[in-house]
């Protein structure tokens, strides 16, 4: 038995004799003799499920589980068993991109929510139906920058982004004509009036973000002003978490806004799958890459949603598309949505709130630590940044904490791969960790530094 | 069948140009709006501004997608058709009397590397 | 009828969901000038609403859990629910991707080992599976063709070469990678003209863009002397794996020549559609190219699987982690399970499932190309628009209200009014006979009374929708 496949000999006799032909390899005589495998691929046969799901979950055991101070860019979060449950149903899990919009309005109902809550969370007026993650959404909106402003070619982003964002939008610009230049941080942030010398007339715009990288969450006051008086848009990159208590892109004036809501809903999983947002200001309507859902009327006048303002994929000429994003993270997008629905307003303030309050009840305890020191100037989130006095020291307090079941924090420098950060932890505090979490991070990391 | 006047000379992007003294009228064909399928937005230039030939200018689009429309001849934005803002589907009645923009101060020599209509009519008969 | 929106549903004061109490002191808020000013309004209902509400909604969705979809080019197959258990595991969920790789072995073997087969099934030498979806392992895939030109030299060649028949993703990926697009004809037999294909290679060319079975459901049988035409100018082919599924475990694109491949597990590997996403794109190339894939590569050492970040040649990071991990887990899990065997059965019974039912409808619609096909096929419905009026999108919307999902439409471009059809290997002949007999139903009811497809669908929870209000008029989310 092959599992999946439903033909009885019976089937395949009948239906080889409906054909016309003899044998199942008669329907492969196209393919040239030398290409066809004379010998089976060099895999393991066929087993039965409960053989593949018992090993996966040895390989699943394998992996370990502590209590997680780590961040930058994927947060351990509570995920509510409704949410779970809703991301399950077998109608959305199993069913394809909405293009027959008739038997589909369930599913672009859920987005056209999605889209909305997007809206209201970043102070945009358009959101697309999502991106894959938020890193590649600093390539899409760095498209939709340089093509507002003619003969452009550079894009300026912040030293401050996050180390993985500034690698795929170089690997985006590889065997390009777009330039990218980094505005450089002072004091781990990026100080608007650092910005103006950047700026020429090649420039298309700058990305931000905030928190950033080291977990601080910047003043933009001024910023999107003094860009568009340059001729220059302003993308800002925001975990949408922090979005309840810090300024939205909206309220600082950008023109774009990007991130990632893996945060909302999503589970940790190794880093995949997530789900990028990107959201614009109406003029930006028509720019906007990917999948987008519309409401519109059917033909008895009663409300439906189909997918809308296709993507820049030129009908007549398919070259000089600005993007080839052809599909969206639905699934995910659904999660987030349905998260949000669920925990409200006043839940997404409580997980914001607790999370700040947790982050600077540690750092309190840590302050004040002989052998590290913490960021003094600048307000932080549910991020910040632990410096140790060297890499050595970092190391002794990660393994201290890791003995005590803990994973402590991020290490700067491997993702940033600058010797200057090798001795900076970035430790991210959630809603999910409790007193106790806290205390025992605290007491360990300070027997490691005796 | 696709109209394909004959005072008139064509781009293989399926642009045309009609002279009128100083002025050069540009628009898209019969067989592009055919293409396209009802249009529901056109995007135009800022009036004032140049643009080589060849070089993206406007963007008109249909439910199926969006096309790019590539300037036939150099030249600079003297008007758009502003019609178009509210009935952008009137490209689909008439997209000849219907133009997009029109340049003055224009290249003419570079009309010689437009088609003309039977070249033009050629042209599209290969793409079916 | 029309379901409300969560915002319609929304009653001030409301609370869905308990969190556990703060147990720490509250801390002084964030500056003034960085704090929110506007706090964004989100509907507020119970825990029950949310859940009748997308309950509700999946009653109005469909899913290859419900019915066939036969869409040609998207191998809507079963997709197993051992991979919902496996995706679920917390060793798989509850794993940062910034973990010491010490404590994650079990998700680097996955990676490994899934590489490993892919590279296997495809006859490649290496590949990643950092991308996020087709179309970006189809950019990734360019990218890596140009920096392989790039570092001999050969900046010259800047076009890149795709059949007309080919998905719009295929040139819109070269151009993000400044290519220019050359379109090849396809001759009478639904094939790659390989004489025109003489005409177009040159020292300009980069490389070609191919899947094989093509977007007809042919198989490019001269990808022989294609593969040598085009290495011979100094070009590369590139592998749409899109239609992998007609030839898994049959044959191999490593064999046929070609130096670079994406897979889309989420079709080939059975990893569920989710709606439109996520999907995953990994890209596998040859030994040659092995230089030029994403970092991070995990290798198997003495001591346990590695990340590998020393890459020269690397074209870089692609996303932000290590693709869509839970995406590939399912992939691994189908290949598990499927075994060499099974991927082998997958293939014959695709097939088999696609000219049984080409055979049946050949003698009602017309069949543009050939009367054989591989895993799917094209008709063309141009009569029944010429001589009726009646559409292949009129009968998209009919077959709506059978409960079956329409085939692919209008697609590829070179065939009118098409109808793509691919039933899968997960389909019952019962199944496959269902849809035949509504098609030529349809094609009955198009001749006698079109009127029924034109108003089509009419069970569904809409009629038909207007697309051109929705485009010049879009209204992109709710008013609050």
């Amino acid at each position: 038995m092959k599992s999946y496949i439903p033909h009885t000999v019976a089937d395949r006799q009948r239906m080889l004799a409906a054909i016309g032909v003899a044998s199942l390899d008669e329907l492969f005589a196209p393919i040239p003799e030398k290409y066809l495998l004379k010998d089976e691929l060099p895999l393991p046969l066929g087993v039965a499920e409960e053989e593949v799901f018992q090993r996966l979950k040895k390989l699943a055991a394998l992996n370990q589980q502590k209590i997680s101070f780590l961040g930058m860019g994927s947060y351990d979060r509570i995920v509510p068993a409704a949410v779970q449950s809703i991301a399950s149903l077998p109608a959305f899990v199993t069913a394809y991109t909405p293009y027959q919009a008739e038997m589909s309005q369930g599913l672009l109902q859920a987005i056209f929510e999605y889209q909305s809550m997007i809206c209201e969370l970043t102070g945009m007026d358009v959101s697309n139906a999502s991106l894959y993650d938020g890193f590649t959404a600093a390539t899409e909106a760095a498209s939709i920058m340089l093509s507002s402003r003619r003969k452009s070619d550079t894009i300026l982003v912040s030293q401050t982004l996050h180390p993985f964002t500034l690698e795929v939008l170089k690997t985006w610009a590889l065997g390009t004509n777009v330039k990218i230049e980094v505005v450089k941080e002072r004091g781990r942030r990026l100080c608007v009036e650092d910005v103006e010398p950047y700026l020429h007339g090649q420039v298309a715009g700058l990305i931000v973000q905030s928190p950033n990288r080291y977990g601080i969450v910047e003043d933009y006051t001024s910023l999107a002003q003094m860009l568009h008086t340059n001729a220059c848009q302003l993308t800002i990159s925001s975990d949408p978490l922090a979005l309840v208590l810090q300024k939205s892109q909206g309220e600082w004036g950008a023109d774009i806004a990007i991130g990632d809501t893996q945060p909302l809903g999503l589970v940790n999983a190794f880093g995949g799958p997530s789900c990028g947002y990107i959201a614009v200001r109406k003029d930006l309507m028509r720019k906007i890459p990917g999948r987008v859902v519309g409401q519109t009327l059917d033909i008895r006048g009663n409300r439906g949603f189909v997918l809308t303002l296709q993507a820049r994929e030129p009908h007549i000429k398919r070259e000089r598309a600005t993007s080839n994003i052809c599909s969206n993270q639905a699934l995910a997008a659904l999660t987030t949505a349905a998260y949000i629905a669920l925990v409200g307003e006043a839940g997404l303030k409580e997980v914001a709130t607790q999370s700040y309050d947790k982050a600077h009840y540690l750092a309190g305890k840590l302050r004040g630590l002989s052998g590290i020191s913490l960021e003094e100037e600048s307000p932080f989130w549910c991020e910040f940044p632990l410096i140790f006095e060297t890499p050595q020291t970092l190391e002794r307090a990660l393994k201290a904490l890791s003995e005590a079941g803990i994973w402590g924090g991020v290490r700067l420098g491997k993702i940033s791969g600058k010797a200057e950060d090798e001795s900076t932890l970035i430790v991210a505090v959630s809603e999910k960790r409790t007193k106790e979490d806290l205390d025992l991070y605290s007491t360990t990391l300070q027997e490691a530094l005796k | 069948m696709s109209n394909i006047p004959n005072n008139l000379k064509y781009s293989k992007e399926h642009e045309w140009v009609r002279l009128e003294g100083d002025l050069a009228y540009v628009g898209i064909t019969d067989y592009a709006q055919d293409t396209l399928g009802e249009i529901v937005y056109v995007e135009l230039p800022p009036v004032g501004e140049s643009y080589a030939s060849g070089e993206e200018v406007a963007n008109v689009e249909s439910v199926k997608a969006a096309s790019a429309i590539y300037n036939p001849i150099s030249g600079t934005v003297a008007e758009v058709n502003e019609e178009l803002d509210g009935s952008p589907d009137l490209i689909n009645e008439d997209s000849y009397a219907n133009y997009l923009y029109i340049l003055n101060d224009f290249n003419a020599d570079e009309l010689e590397n437009l088609l003309d209509a039977e070249g033009y009519a050629e042209y599209i008969a290969t793409l079916d | 009828m029309s379901q409300k929106l969560l915002i319609e549903l929304s009653k001030e004061g409301r609370r869905g969901y308990r969190f556990p109490l703060s147990d720490v002191p509250s801390a002084p808020t964030l500056p003034e000038s960085v704090r929110r000013e506007v706090a964004p309004r989100l509907p507020e209902v119970a825990e029950l609403d949310v859940v009748r509400h997308y309950s509700n909604l999946a009653r109005h969705s469909f899913g290859v859990d419900y019915g066939a979809y036969p869409l040609g080019s998207c191998t809507m197959k079963y997709n197993p629910k051992l991979h919902n258990y496996v995706a679920a595991l917390e060793g798989f969920t509850n794993i940062h991707p910034l973990q010491d790789e010490e404590s994650v072995q079990g998700a680097l073997e996955v990676i490994f080992n899934t590489t490993k087969a892919l590279s296997q099934i495809t006859g490649m030498a290496w590949g990643s599976l950092h991308p996020l979806a087709g179309a970006h392992g189809e950019y990734v895939g360019l990218k890596i063709i140009k920096a392989y030109h790039a570092k001999r030299g050969e900046e010259g060649r800047h076009k890149v070469i795709v059949p007309v028949s080919a998905h719009g993703t295929n040139p819109a990926s070269a151009s993000l990678n400044g290519y220019s697009i050359v379109e090849v004809a396809t001759d009478k037999r639904g094939l790659v003209d390989v004489e025109a294909l003489k005409g177009l290679l040159d020292e300009s060319v980069a490389a070609i863009m191919l899947t094989n079975p093509n977007t007809l459901g042919l198989f490019e049988e001269e990808i022989g002397e294609i593969a040598s035409l085009v290495h011979d100018c100094g070009a590369l082919l590139y592998y749409d794996g899109a239609n992998l599924n007609a030839i898994l475990g049959m044959a191999r694109p490593g064999d046929m020549g070609f130096d670079v491949v994406h897979l889309n597990l989420h079709k080939t590997f059975a990893t569920p559609h989710g709606g439109g996403g996520p999907g995953s794109g990994p890209v596998l190339v040859t030994e040659t190219l092995k230089p030029f894939l994403p970092i991070p590569d995990v290798i198997k050492s003495a001591t346990g699987y590695r990340w590998q970040w020393e890459s020269g040649s690397s074209i870089g990071r692609v996303s932000g982690f290590w693709g869509n991990f839970l995406v590939y887990l399912k992939a691994y899990a189908y290949i598990l399970t499927m075994g060499s065997d099974g991927l082998k059965a997958v293939a014959q019974h695709a097939v088999l499932n696609a000219n049984y039912m080409l055979a049946a409808l050949s003698d009602y619609f017309k069949v543009p190309y050939q009367k054989r096909c591989m895993h799917e096929f094209v008709l063309s419905l141009q009569d029944y628009k010429e001589k009726w009026g009646v559409s292949a999108n009129d009968f998209a919307k009919a077959l709506q209200d059978y409960d079956y999902h329409p085939p692919t439409v209008y697609f590829p471009l070179i065939v009118s009014e098409a109808l793509m059809f691919e039933p899968t290997e997960t389909e019952s002949v019962e199944t496959l006979d269902g849809i035949i007999e509504a098609l030529i139903n349809l094609g009955k009811l198009a001749q006698s009374e079109s009127a029924r497809l034109k108003e089509a669908p009419l069970k569904r929870s809409v009629r038909r929708l207007d697309e051109v209000k929705a485009a010049k008029e879009p209204i992109l989310k709710w008013q609050n």
